[in-house]
């Protein structure tokens, strides 16, 4: 009985907070980052008063926001209005739970991992329409709505993407994914090769996903202040920045498990020991990935609405289809190899 | 032919890619950025900041209360008062207030003066901790004179071939 309950109950608990924990620091570390980053392209020098060059500049944010008062609309919805956070950080952090860190190393190696993946990144959206709904604000239910439309739209682009990975990989174990990628010639077998409009495709669709610039129309500080949040202050306004961040380090992960071969080392495997693979090479495919967010955030000005769909609905997912096809073809007559080739 | 171009251009994402390659170069150039208090930028010696009233070498106070200040103040930030002197019955001024809100720091004050008693000098950073604060009087604005006179005379000197 007691065994039972330490199987399924403790070791579980402690897996998840051995995820989640770094997850959360990586996030504060992510957003310091970011800050750093964009004033460097800025020409500025970003945050670096507080511990030895700004390093505790997001800590400081967090002990602010959580020490402010969540203020409650009077015409909100207090129910909705109080879930909606919830609703929010619950998936971005419930997906982690099938990310393979190594090829040992993953807390739930699902039959149907994919599958879960696109169900948890699905239910985010919920969390921004309840927010923006329930704070009963004008710019809030616009946030709102753009976002819905936005991420409904680019979540059909992404899962095409994924058939394309799917076909050539035969699995929707992420485990078996990054396995089919292994091959002698490294960094050459990995997916994005084969499928790299699809993999530009996706990444691009990520950060549509997750309302980063160019795509935050749904937060669009010039004309709708900070959208679906607009009406959240102190931990629970936090609690968004925390989901919106670590969904981006999801998608950072993600596209390195999916397309860039996850934990597999981008060196031959007769290179000796840089060729072996592990978990440091995940950790810098998707710290490379998570630049890129903050790269293209520097770099380029907010697409308007209907620009936003029309890339989506007219571009991505046409092109997405073609590249099932071509993915079947390559497939079907062997022109990739997959796992390691033998 | 233009269009094809063009869609095989956005297709690419060339335009996208030059302008990453652009913040990319960017973000290891030197930063313009000057850490304020740790670091100041050089301050011309004509920079027109905080006023004082000077004196002469002898400890006699410059100011001959001719309100020539006064009058050309465009803000109205300056209030003279003048009367004889009781010692030795010069005319010399009984009040010397200046308004540091209503100052625009145009600099006329230190123009008009035939005797350089009103100047300003080239302190910037001062505050006030009290409300009737701004108003800086006659005292006060020679002691600012008093301490700062040798900075006030070496900027004038860089200047006097202009003048």
């Amino acid at each position: 009985m007691v065994d039972q309950l330490i199987n399924h109950l403790v070791w579980p608990i402690v897996y998840i907070l051995c995820i989640t924990i770094p997850l959360i620091l990586a996030v504060a570390m992510f957003v310091y980052w970011e800050r750093k980053v964009i004033g460097w392209m800025h020409v500025r020098m970003g945050p670096n008063k507080i511990g030895p060059f700004g390093l505790l500049q997001a800590f400081a944010d967090v002990v602010k926001l959580l020490i402010k008062e969540v203020i409650l609309p009077t015409t909100a919805n207090r129910f909705l209005y109080y879930l909606a956070p919830m609703l929010t950080l619950v998936p971005a952090l419930a997906a982690w739970a099938v990310i393979p860190f190594s090829s040992k190393m993953v807390l739930s190696n699902a039959n149907a991992g994919v599958l879960y993946l696109l169900a948890m990144t699905s239910m985010g959206v919920y969390g921004i329409i309840l927010a923006g709904w329930a704070s009963n604000s004008r710019y809030a239910l616009l946030g709102a709505m753009r976002s819905a439309a936005q991420v409904i739209s680019y979540e059909l682009a992404m899962g095409l993407c994924l058939v394309c990975v799917l076909v050539l990989a035969g699995s929707l174990n992420l485990t078996d994914i990054v396995n089919a990628q292994a091959g002698h010639k490294g960094l050459l077998d990995w997916f994005w090769l084969p499928l790299l409009p699809v993999f530009v495709i996706y990444f691009i669709s990520g950060v549509a996903e997750t309302n980063r610039a160019p795509f935050d129309v749904a937060e669009g500080e010039s004309e709708i202040v900070a959208g679906f949040h607009v009406e959240y202050s102190g931990s629970a306004f936090a609690i968004f920045f925390l989901a919106e961040y670590a969904n981006m380090i999801l998608v950072s992960f993600l596209s390195a498990v999916l397309f860039m071969g996850g934990w597999l080392s981008p060196f031959p495997s007769s290179w000796g020991f840089i060729g072996q693979g592990g978990f440091p090479w995940l950790l810098i495919k998707a710290f490379l990935f998570s630049f890129l967010f903050l790269w293209f955030r520097a770099s380029f000005p907010r697409y308007r609405y209907d620009q936003i769909m029309r890339l989506g609905w007219k571009v991505f997912i046409p092109i997405a289809i073609v590249w099932v096809l071509v993915a079947g073809c390559l497939k079907y007559f062997g022109w990739v190899t997959i796992g390691t080739g033998v | 032919m233009s269009r094809i171009t063009h869609y095989f251009k956005s297709l690419l994402l060339i335009e996208l890619f030059r302008g990453m390659g652009l913040t990319i170069r960017y973000m290891f150039k030197p930063k313009y950025t000057v850490r304020y208090p740790m670091e100041h930028i050089p301050k011309s010696n004509r920079f027109r900041g905080l006023h004082a009233l000077r004196r002469y070498a002898n400890g006699e106070e410059r100011c001959i209360a001719c309100k020539l200040c006064e009058a050309v103040c465009p803000a109205l930030a300056i209030t003279i008062d003048s009367a004889p002197r009781a010692s030795d019955g010069q005319r010399r001024t009984t009040r010397y207030d200046i308004d540091l809100f209503k100052c625009i720091f145009c600099g006329f004050c230190e123009e008009s003066c035939p005797v350089d008693s009103i100047v300003e000098t080239s302190i910037h950073e001062y505050h006030f901790e009290h409300r009737g604060e701004n108003v800086v009087n006659k005292q006060q604005l020679l002691a600012i004179g008093d301490r700062f006179e040798k900075q006030i005379a070496a900027d004038r000197s860089q200047d006097a071939a202009y003048r």
